[in-house]
């Protein structure tokens, strides 16, 4: 049926600035700003009205009406209305895991091109009925005289006007997603003056990228913002040592400024085979090589909630036969400073190699000077399915700039999952 | 912990009062209870660079599953990764509420007085961080086993910090500097695992040298690491003694209980609880170490000297009778019994030989300069005969108990007693068991590295330190 998988290129992403929390975007909902975001790629690459194979997206905070975002989204874009899609969420990680089944799909020739694409707000967000109250209205229903049905409304109490509103914490720990990252920087020794450093240099490399034109074609003004809102490109290590700690208890080391804001933002990544791309002219910035999910126990053995990507990465590695060191750039999700700095360590260590990995050797260093060049989601914000679609684009893009060489991405997400991809620039290809 | 004092200062308004004027408010010191973890916390270990008990150390821990982080040391690392050992990173850059139940500190690459900062930059971020009843293990290198005098001065200045710490360390914290000979690495288990456990809740401020003896710990069980091996202990119907008994016998060992005809009825009791033979017979007596051989002519594995007296007097005042009585109890007969063992042949392969001292044959204390003669007289045998006993592959130790809450002590003058009490580094007296487990550990077959020490159970007391 398939005689050898194809290779799926990058052709380029779009994003919309990412916004801050009750920012510019209070007012604009995951649909609005998706469809955007695909308003832009369409206008990019020339897909106004092109019916193309599939449209992978998600959110990780959704509004119960939002049944479809993505195909929604689609209809009210310029894509063809025959294009098909469908919903996908794995929290923090469901942008490059959109990206990772469009891309099968090209790979399996079952279509010859696709978007995958994310989309979070953290300002229109979803605000639930009180429990009780809909239990009892729920109830009330099932009723089939009007009589029993006032019957049970009697049971409706002032209490129940409070709201269900969604909570920042893991369902099964009760802890937030920085708590749980605070115990691991403290479980991986991870100190205050590395963080705050990593955060300074992620707002200074976004800064420079955008100084350099290197944002161009990658972030299409949106609601009066042309850059991220988040960006602060004075911030120095410094500056961000008189932040008061937010997560960890007095003694802690983790700040709103070495942790991602809630943000708001959309993104999205034009996958293709190569036969149509050529066709239609655009050039290939990258190929997907690789692609990896790991999940770990954050609940019965107590692992780290973020360090899914420690196990991830050397799984797909293995298979490639690939070294960590085999990579001229690498892009590791800043959901919190600490979080990137306990997986280089965890890969650098023998003991976690040793005990948890199964590895005589430890992975190794990561060059820093080959991480987050164009900055990361300290700086450029964390809406959270909109981050692995940026990262995509943004590596693509570098890659191809470099003309040649590999990248690696790893993205940590909630309930303890990681997802981690390998990219080759199509420059030396050429 | 049952003296009258502790109770106030630790009740809610004497905890006030104590607080206010500066009393020393004791806590109620962790003792070992059968199947319990040898830790009761997590474990941190560090080392300065270049030393050579990371890997010995890490393979205990490993074995005994004791929780375990340590420094972000890339040679400590290592050799936690080799051992198996699924230890965490602490970075005290990494602030947090971290809280550790033992420090374990590898001094042995301090070469050079300039390197005595490694003590430093390791305890200054982590001494607060010490849970009540902890363990801080200093190791090192025999001075005399250095290579150069720089490292031997380096390395002795270990025992000013160890005892510094133990007075700082407080609530029921101790503190000791293990020296290891280079060769005794794999001798370390058995004192490590004394150390870091609740057995060891009145020793602290000690130094303990460890030497080339065998007495491999692989495979042991360490809930009952004497099963197999057959103990006398002299003196046994009593008191520390009966601890004593009753600690072996909890360890898997056989008994042997000897004591004077005069208490045959309380040695019966003991005898029969610990399902222990007992030997009826006055050690004075000329014929009592023929007696004793002769009792044990399967051999023995442990012998006890514990049984002693005191017959107080200032020098002014002693007659003879009352010196030489106590001088022959204490002293000469454990002389003549050790004879006749060692003569016959009896103390079997990897025996063991533990005296009961005294801290006043360590310090001197007045009215008793005939018991603190006899119990130095103890220090002197054990050091004189333990070359001898070296090769035999065998051991010989004392223990020198400080103050220990006894029948004797309760009888003692308030005034006295609470000076006996306070003044050590815990603020309150040790107990009989205390001394029996210092007594267990030296008797474990896996101790052969333990040779020639005489360890205090004096909870640091401030005589003769």
């Amino acid at each position: 049926m398939i005689d050898k998988p194809h290779r799926v290129a990058v052709i380029g992403g779009s994003r919309i600035p990412f916004a801050r929390s009750d920012g510019p975007y209070a007012h604009a909902s995951n649909q609005d700003m998706l469809t955007a975001t695909l308003d832009g790629l369409a206008e990019r690459f020339g897909l106004t009205g092109e019916r193309l194979g599939e449209v992978a997206g998600g959110a990780v905070l959704k509004h119960s009406r939002d049944r479809d975002l993505t195909r929604e989204s689609v209809l009210g874009s310029r894509l063809a209305p025959e294009t098909p899609a469908y919903d996908v969420q794995q929290a923090c990680g469901t942008g490059l895991e959109t990206t990772i089944l469009v891309a099968n799909k090209i790979a399996l020739g079952q279509i010859d091109a696709g978007i995958a694409c994310g989309v979070d707000t953290t300002s229109d967000a979803p605000i639930g009925l009180n429990e009780e109250l809909r239990q009892t209205l729920l109830e009330a229903n099932r009723q089939r005289s009007t009589l029993d049905k006032a019957r049970a409304l009697t049971r409706l109490r002032p209490g129940h006007i409070v709201p269900a509103i969604p909570r920042n914490e893991e369902p099964r720990t009760g802890l937030s997603m920085g708590e749980h990252c605070a115990i691991m920087a403290e479980d991986w020794g991870i100190g205050r003056a590395e963080q705050d450093e990593l955060a300074a240099r992620s707002h200074g490399n976004l800064a420079a990228a955008y100084e350099r034109g290197f944002m161009d074609g990658l972030v299409e003004p949106y609601l009066g913002l042309d850059r991220d809102q988040n960006l602060r490109p004075d911030s120095t290590p410094e500056k961000l040592a008189k932040l008061g700690a937010v997560f960890g208890g007095p003694t802690g080391t983790m700040t709103a400024g070495n942790s991602t804001p809630l943000s708001d933002g959309a993104s999205a990544v034009l996958l293709a085979g190569e036969e149509w791309a050529k066709q239609r002219e655009l050039p290939v910035l990258a190929y997907l090589t690789g692609a990896q999910t790991a999940a770990v126990d954050h609940v019965g053995k107590r692992e780290g909630l973020l360090m899914a990507p420690a196990y991830a990465m050397p799984r797909m590695l293995d298979r490639a036969g690939l070294s960590l060191q085999d990579f001229d750039l690498y892009e590791i999700h800043e959901a919190f400073a600490a979080q990137v700095l306990c997986t280089l360590r965890a890969w650098e260590d023998p003991v976690f190699c040793r005990e948890r990995l199964s590895r005589d050797e430890p992975l190794g260093e990561v060059d820093r000077e080959k991480l987050n060049v164009n900055g990361g989601s300290l700086a450029a914000g964390h809406p959270f399915a909109a981050t692995g679609g940026r990262i995509v684009a943004s590596l693509a893009k570098a890659l191809h700039e470099r003309g040649s060489g590999h990248g690696a991405i790893s993205i940590c997400a909630a309930a303890g999952q990681g997802v981690v991809a390998t990219m080759e620039s199509a420059g030396g290809a050429k | 912990m049952s003296d009258a004092y502790s109770k106030i200062v630790n009740s809610g308004p004497g905890g006030f009062i104590a607080g206010k004027v500066g009393l020393p408010r004791p806590v109620e010191l962790e003792r070992h209870t059968p199947g319990a973890p040898l830790l009761s916390g997590q474990a941190l270990v560090g080392a300065a660079p270049g030393g050579r008990l990371a890997a010995p150390i890490s393979e205990l821990l490993a074995e005994a599953g004791v929780a375990t982080a340590t420094t972000a040391d890339e040679a400590l690392r290592g050799a936690a990764a080799e051992a198996g050992l699924d230890a965490g990173v602490f970075d005290p850059d990494g602030g947090g509420e971290r809280r550790f139940k033992a420090l374990v500190f590898d001094a042995t690459g301090i070469a050079d007085s300039t390197e005595l900062v490694e003590l430093q930059r390791f305890f200054h971020p982590t001494a607060r961080r010490i849970e009540p009843s902890g363990r801080v293990v200093v190791l090192g290198t025999p001075p005399e086993a250095c290579g150069s005098a720089r490292e031997a001065t380096a390395q002795r200045a270990l025992e000013g910090f160890t005892r510094s710490l133990g007075k700082e360390a407080g609530r029921g914290a101790t503190v000791q500097l293990v020296y290891v000979e280079p060769g005794a690495e794999r001798g370390l288990d058995s004192t490590l695992r004394f150390l870091l456990s609740p057995r060891s809740a009145y020793v602290s401020g000690q130094v303990i040298r460890l030497g080339g003896g065998g007495g491999a710990a692989a495979g042991l069980n360490w809930e009952r690491p004497l099963a197999g091996r057959r103990a006398l202990v002299t003196g046994a119907s009593r008191g520390i003694g009966e601890a004593i008994a009753t600690v072996l016998r909890r360890d898997g060992a056989e008994l042997a209980l000897l004591d004077v005809p005069a208490l045959s009825d309380d040695l019966a009791t003991v005898a029969e609880r610990l399902e222990a033979e007992t030997i009826e017979l006055d050690i004075t007596e000329e014929g009592a170490p023929a007696a004793i051989a002769g009792r044990l002519s399967d051999g023995i594995d442990v012998v006890v000297h514990n049984a002693g007296v005191t017959r107080d007097r200032t020098i002014a005042k002693m007659p003879e009778d009352r010196w030489s009585e106590l001088m022959e109890i204490n002293l000469s007969s454990e002389e003549r019994i050790n004879d006749e063992l060692l003569q016959r042949g009896l103390l079997r392969e990897n025996g063991r030989i533990v005296c009961v001292s005294s801290m006043s044959g360590i310090a001197g204390n007045s009215g008793q300069t005939n018991y603190a003669t006899s119990k130095a007289g103890v220090i002197g045998m054990v050091e004189a005969l333990a070359p001898a006993l070296a090769e035999r592959g065998a051991t010989i130790n004392a223990v020198a108990p400080g103050f220990i809450e006894t029948q004797m002590t309760s009888r003692m003058p308030i005034p006295v007693r609470e000076a006996g009490r306070r003044m050590n580094s815990v603020s309150q007296g040790g107990l009989p068991v205390d001394v029996a487990e210092t007594i267990a550990w030296l008797a474990w077959p896996a101790s052969g590295a333990v040779n020639g020490n005489v360890v205090r159970v004096c909870g640091q007391s401030l005589l003769g330190a």
